[in-house]
């Protein structure tokens, strides 16, 4: 009762809502990555089945009930096959829902195709970004909410991102998605996102943080164990600077950091953390899998296979989460274990076994089968005695009779295993040949689209050819490349390109490899040793600058950062002085130095002097007199440029400590202290005050460190008597 | 009739999706919708009416419970609905052949009616065989309660319209069939609404003073049944376990105790331990079905248990619309909705307790979140309906009232309850 009324409620809430300006997403029915190859040679990725449903479907269901009114779905690879499936299907005719679609060839890119959607300027609100591979169910109301009162009080809070909690295996660095693991340093207070780091390099332990981070912000959470939803609630801004910044591609890498980065348009992006609600994308093979065992185990509820949230066909669910649907043939000796879906038509013959798998509709399996964690697609055909572990099985494939499929197998449409043939583990079996042409930035994908489908048409021609052929003549040699699938088997088995095998287990759907995993164990046994010494990452937790966690970056990082500093003022300094450079000018110069270095007035003060002594060394000089004369000269031609940075007492004895430092460094420098600290004083670059406090804090030091404050005794002596007269005269008066 | 077809898949998709839940939403909806339907039909002057309203009023209503299947307060709709049809077209034909006395109209119209008049009594008898609610509605044994004024009211009314619709009836008869019909569905439309205030006049009489009541969950129909027992200076306790894991309880206990009522508030896990000082247990369900059993959420069954192994009573309040003619075959899985799982365990902290890399099987951890229990009729003392009260052997009866036994399979897939219809 209470769920009706729950129910009846935000119903009539999101339309009041939303009633001013109708919600819009943009949907890339794109992913412009190679991940899924070689699949996606043949279909776009955001057609292929999810536990048996297209996954586009259920992004499009999401947006739908979250209360988007109009969806622009950008299609690129494959455009045709996506707009003619969206066309025949039932999103068209939705009441209240439109899906326009938008189509381009020549993007290569995200960013591309935000470009080409702001070209067509028919955003006019907050949207809502998203790929057409995002399975979810959160609610959109909060979020958008936030995300609206964050603009009303900051117009440069463009974005939103929605995180959820997911921690990465401590062992691979790897989330459960299959992704690298993400760091991220988020503000507690304001959940503004301040870093994020998704190519972390874990093989060093560590990250690096920019100092400026820890000084501007009161305190910072750095977080090991989220995951990036790719959900983004956008402003029209986001539209305009892809635009401005054409070589923004990808969304993460370019447009996220380059706005963390750069912060000199002051755009803030913010985080919206999800709990109870489910969003993750499918990204590589390991998530498919991932993600559709979340979905048999209902996280995405409503979105799960027995309720019809689109077209599909009914599938019930019986007792330990397997779903059936109505019109299947089962054999009685047949075995399905639980977290299992059967597509209707599907035929399953005597003492099969089938756990942890999907297969999808109008397959035949025949007897003595097993078949494990596997994701079996429309119309497959395998025959008795095959044995199937952790494959991915494409629509039209045909597994003859006694053929073994190792883990992370993935067979393209219509391949044809030959008999007891033993495919081995992560490959990755077309009727299409490997590209040979390996584009070496990966985000490019789909170059010649065109040139793609003739081959697609040429291949299943021959297929259809061999296929006649198999039939005639079953046990003949063919003149496809048997050797590489066995007698009566048609496809190129694909090598696996760079990354190389290494790389493979980490993103295929079967699981890590017991040896690997050792390999991973012993790796991170190695690491924790490494970093026993203090210097191990928190794994998530709050971080202050004046914590001791922070230390560390203050001690290492910045004793880099001023050295880098005094170089880079010092060169400053030097071209302004070959270059005839006003004083003004240095100063701006400076100034932008100190902010990017972030320094103080002080380290500014410092590594002028420095610049200064060091010019007057280089000036020739052959005595003592000379040397302080050319330094009186220099002091006196940058004075006001020095002064500039000693507003302060501080700055003063800063100016005292380093000409203290250069005197120790330099021989040439050191018997004339006194004399310099003098000139210091006469030209009123320093104030006695300064030269009396310094010498006071001098008094407990060391007698090695109190060699140039004896030097300068006498002077000292004379200034304490000249200010206690004029104390005398003052008093006096 | 294309606006008919749009408002049908719409109020579909609605339920696919799972926009609307709830018995009583669904109900009222699936009524406005048929009304809707019945109106928009059009009549051809030569077939046979009832037919093509029959027809297309299954038609729609097989839709509508593919749609969600759990939601049974749809399919019960949709077969009072045809019902109604039915037993119209079977008066207008008997009032064109005998020229019948008006008062036949009238009983069969209203449902809940057990006013009873002997030349109405024969003539259903020719309709009909006779039923054992029929003969019992003549007996003063059925309590008074159940006929509230507003329904008299609406008897008078109803008499007035029918006086009205014979002089009609001349003219084509699909004309006054359609009218009677949709006056039938007005009515229903309006039990439905008004369900609660009648089950609520009987509060007084089964809450006693100093009492202890325990529910599980919110219902409204249990709210305002406990609420009505106070307006009439009754002074009980209330004792409201939260109904995990929506813990629907806990806006219950707090509406309760705004309307001046004792209430306390337990966790589900003690309904066991605070059953011995309970005096009887109202709660609200899902659906009643045929055999006396009942539909209801989650945690219901233990309930029960516990309140028969301390005899104390337990009754159910439900509207006459939860009355599912179908008898549960396998309710634990057929007639349940396995909700998400994030309403127990947050989604990150499942998948921090999932070690990926080793486990290559199915995870070890399952979060199941059945949103049913079934607690089976012998477990139920009493159920308070609009109609009056009932037990759970006396269902079947007010089932074969209110649903044609033609009705009772409206999907091919349904198995035709075929012990059901010879017991007729």
């Amino acid at each position: 009762m209470g769920t009706q009324k729950k129910g009846a409620s935000r119903g009539s809430e999101d339309p009041v809502e939303l009633a001013c300006v109708p919600l819009q997403a943009i949907l890339l029915a794109d992913s412009f990555t190679t991940k899924f190859r070689p699949i996606t040679l043949e279909r776009p990725k955001v057609l292929l089945p999810l536990v048996n449903v297209p996954m586009i479907n259920y992004t499009l269901a999401w947006l739908e009930s979250a209360g988007v009114e109009e969806v622009f779905v950008f299609c690129c690879a494959h455009s045709k096959q996506v707009i003619d499936y969206l066309e025949s299907s039932e999103w068209f005719s939705q009441p209240n829902f439109t899906v326009t679609t938008i189509e381009s060839h020549n993007s290569v890119s995200a960013g591309d195709a935000l470009r080409l959607i702001y070209e067509r300027n028919v955003i006019n609100g907050d949207f809502v970004l998203i790929s057409g591979d995002t399975v979810s169910n959160m609610s959109l109301t909060q979020v958008l909410q936030e995300h609206k009162e964050r603009r009303k009080k900051d117009s440069n809070a463009v974005m939103t991102v929605v995180i959820k909690r997911s921690k990465p295996s401590q062992i691979t660095h790897q989330s459960r998605l299959g992704t690298d693991e993400l760091f991220m340093a988020i503000d507690p207070n304001t959940k503004q996102l301040l870093y994020y780091e998704d190519k972390a390099d874990h093989a060093k332990g560590s990250i690096y943080l920019d100092k400026l981070l820890l000084a501007d912000n009161p305190s910072i959470t750095l977080h090991n164990d989220k995951q990036d939803c790719y959900i983004d609630i956008c402003s029209p801004e986001v539209l305009s600077l892809f635009t401005d910044n054409f070589d923004y591609q990808h969304l993460r890498r370019h447009f996220l950091k380059g706005l963390l980065v750069d912060d000199i348009m002051g755009y803030k992006i913010f985080t919206h953390e999800i709990h109870s609600s489910y969003a993750a994308r499918i990204d590589n093979f390991r998530s498919y899998d991932t993600i559709s065992k979340d979905i048999i185990q209902r996280w995405t509820y409503p979105l799960v296979p027995d309720v019809k949230f689109f077209g599909n066909s009914s599938i019930k669910l019986e007792r330990q989460g397997m779903y059936r649907a109505s019109e299947i043939g089962q054999s009685r000796s047949a075995q399905i274990g639980p977290f299992t879906v059967i597509g209707s038509g599907t035929k399953i013959g005597n003492t099969t076994e089938i756990s942890n798998s999907v297969i999808g509709e109008g397959c035949s399996i025949g007897s003595n089968v097993s078949i494990e964690g596997s994701y079996i697609w429309d119309n497959v055909t395998i025959e008795d005695g095959c044995k199937l572990r952790h494959a991915i099985v494409c629509d039209g494939v045909i597994v003859k009779s006694g053929a073994v499929l190792e883990p992370g197998v993935v067979l393209s449409f219509k391949v044809v295993v030959g008999q007891q043939f033993i495919v081995p583990s992560y490959s990755k079996v077309s009727l299409l040949q490997q590209p040979t042409k390996q584009d070496s930035d990966e985000e490019l994908e789909y170059a010649d689209n065109s040139s793609g489908i003739a081959e697609i048409s040429s291949i299943t021609h021959t297929v259809d050819k061999l296929n006649g052929e198999i039939t005639n003549r079953p046990f003949e040699t063919q003149c496809w490349p048997t050797s590489e699938l066995g007698t009566g088997g048609a496809g190129y088995v694909w090598s696996i390109c760079e990354g190389g095998h290494d790389e493979e287990w980490r993103h295929s759907v079967a699981p890590i490899p017991a040896d690997k995993l050792s390999e991973a164990v012993q790796a991170a046994d190695d690491d924790l040793e490494l970093t026993q010494d203090g210097r191990s990452l928190p794994p998530s937790g709050e971080l202050k600058p004046d914590s001791n966690d922070s230390e560390y970056d203050d001690d290492g990082e910045s004793r880099d950062d001023s050295i880098y500093f005094e170089k880079e003022v010092e060169a400053t300094f030097l071209r302004a002085v070959h270059e005839n450079i006003t004083v003004d000018h240095v100063i701006l110069e400076v100034n932008s130095l100190r902010l990017s270095y972030n320094k103080v007035a002080a380290d500014c003060a410092g590594g002028l002097f420095y610049s200064l002594m060091k010019l007057a060394l280089e000036t020739p000089h052959d005595s003592a007199s000379e040397l302080v004369q050319a330094t009186t000269n220099v002091l006196a031609k940058w004075k006001k440029l020095l002064k500039y940075y000693l507003a302060e007492i501080d700055e003063e004895i800063e100016v005292i400590l380093k000409l203290e430092e250069i005197c120790e460094s330099t021989k040439e420098f050191a018997p004339v202290f006194d004399k310099i600290l003098y000139q210091l004083y006469d030209l009123e670059v320093i104030q006695e005050e300064a030269i009396l406090r310094w010498d006071d804090e001098k008094k407990d030091a060391d007698e090695s460190d109190k060699f140039f404050v004896k030097q300068a005794e006498k002077f000292i002596q004379w200034l304490r008597e000249a200010s206690e007269e004029e104390e005398e005269e003052d008093d006096e008066e | 009739m294309a606006d008919v077809q749009g408002l049908v898949n719409d109020f579909a998709t609605k339920l696919s999706k799972r926009k609307v839940e709830g018995s009583r939403e669904t109900a009222r909806m699936t009524a406005e919708l048929l009304r809707t339907v019945i109106s928009q039909q059009k009549m051809t002057s030569s077939t046979n009416h009832a037919a093509v309203l029959i027809d297309s009023v299954r038609g729609v209503g097989r839709r509508l419970i593919d749609a969600n299947p759990v939601e049974l307060a749809v399919g019960n709709i949709v077969r009072r609905v045809l019902y109604i049809i039915r037993e119209e077209e079977l008066l207008l034909q008997a009032g064109e052949l005998t020229l019948s006395p008006q008062g036949s109209d009238r009983e069969i119209d209203e449902e809940d009616d057990k006013l009873f008049l002997s030349s109405a009594a024969t003539y259903q008898r020719i309709l009909h065989p006779p039923s054992l609610a029929t003969l019992l509605g003549s007996k003063p044994d059925m309590p008074p309660a159940c006929h509230p004024s507003a329904s008299r009211n609406h008897d008078i009314e109803g008499k007035g319209k029918f006086e009205l619709s014979f002089t009609a009836d001349k003219s084509p008869s699909s004309l006054a069939l359609k009218r009677h019909i949709m006056e039938a569905v007005n009515d229903l439309i309006e039990d439905i609404k008004t369900c609660h205030e009648q089950i609520a006049h009987q509060a007084v009489e089964l809450i006693h003073q100093n009492q202890v009541v325990l529910t599980l969950g919110h219902s409204r129909t249990v709210k305002k049944f406990l609420c009505a027992a106070k307006e009439k200076k009754r002074s009980f306790q209330v004792v409201v376990a939260e109904g995990a894991p929506k813990y629907l309880g806990h806006v219950l206990a707090k509406g309760l105790a705004a309307k001046g009522l004792q209430t306390t508030m337990i966790a589900d896990s003690s309904v066991f331990a605070m059953i011995s000082r309970v005096n009887m247990v109202v709660v609200g369900v899902h659906a009643v079905m045929a055999n006396g059993g009942v539909i209801a959420p989650v945690g219901m069954n233990m309930v029960a248990l516990a309140a028969r192994k301390h005899a104390v009573p337990f009754v159910v309040v439900a509207g006459t619309y939860k009355l599912c003619p179908l008898y549960p075959n396998n309710p634990e899985v057929l007639l349940n909705d396995m909700r998400c799982p994030s309403e127990l365990l947050s989604f990150g902290e499942f998948s921090d307790c999932m070690d990926f890399s080793i486990g290559s099987e199915a995870p070890l951890l399952h979060v199941l979140n059945p949103a049913f229990d079934y607690v089976p009729p012998e477990l139920v003392s009493l159920f308070v309906t609009d109609t009056g009260g009932h037990t759970p052997s006396f269902i079947y009866r007010l089932i074969s009232e209110f649903y044609s036994a033609d009705d009772l399979a409206l999907q091919q897939k349904l198995l035709p309850e075929s012990e059901h219809s010879n017991s007729i």
